[in-house]
């Protein structure tokens, strides 16, 4: 009955786990609803990307996870 | 032949790159790049993350272009994750190829988007403490160098 969150990067600093099941389904609003005090403006960011079981959404509000799927919070990636 | 390859614990370049020369007969030249956790000033390590769904699929993907935009006979993409220190080995690529410019650019191509372009978070450890490390306004430049 879960949707399993992960973090990457300096997201799992700002939410204290590397990973974090929630229930499903989720879609964007309720991912909202679930990190946005954590996360504060990088999860509405256009710098942050999300990927479904790791097919990356060109779209972040298309977002509809169900239970078994896994959703990455993917940040920039560090330059050279 | 394409090698692509996450490595988890340090690796010997040479151990490496011997036996993909050694899988390319008839071949006029092989370059290789290492890149080494440089010993700036006061880092005393880095730390890389990845994620797995995405960045050995990336690196392969990558491995995939060089090999139909430049004329050669196979390459090796190998990249460390995990805590590093400076002096190790971080990344290698090498390329085969029947002649020289071939192999030379793929590898300046494969690093300029491992470098920008790949899935990697980064953070390196200055006085005991860890911190995260931003893109660089520099990797755009690296990567338009090939559009």
């Amino acid at each position: 009955m879960a949707v399993r969150l992960v973090f990457l990067g300096k997201l799992a600093d700002l939410t204290g786990a590397a990973e974090r099941d929630v229930m499903a389904p989720l879609d964007w609003s309720g991912l909202l609803d679930a990190l946005q005090g954590e996360l504060g403006g990088w999860l509405a960011s256009d710098k942050v990307k999300l990927a479904v079981n790791g097919a990356i959404l060109a779209d972040k509000m298309d977002l509809q996870a169900g239970d078994g799927d896994e959703v990455a919070l993917l940040p920039p990636v560090s330059g050279g | 032949m394409k090698d692509v390859r996450l490595l988890i614990e340090p690796f010997n370049p040479g151990q490496l790159v011997g036996p993909f020369t050694n899988a390319h007969p008839g071949l006029g030249g092989v370059c290789t790049f290492v890149g080494e956790v440089r010993g700036d000033g006061d880092v005393e390590a880095l730390e890389l993350s990845h994620y797995e769904p995405l960045t050995l699929a990336g690196m392969d993907d990558l491995a995939d272009q060089a090999l139909a935009r430049f004329d050669l006979m196979g390459i090796l993409i190998a990249h460390r994750v995990g805590e590093l220190h400076p002096g190790e080995p971080i990344v290698l690529v090498s390329a085969a190829a029947r002649h020289r410019r071939g192999a030379i650019q793929a590898v300046d191509f494969a690093m300029d988007h491992l470098k920008s372009d790949a899935w990697f978070w980064k953070r390196e450890k200055r006085g005991g403490e860890w911190r995260w490390i931003d893109p660089r306004p520099e990797d755009h430049a690296d990567l338009e160098r090939w559009v």
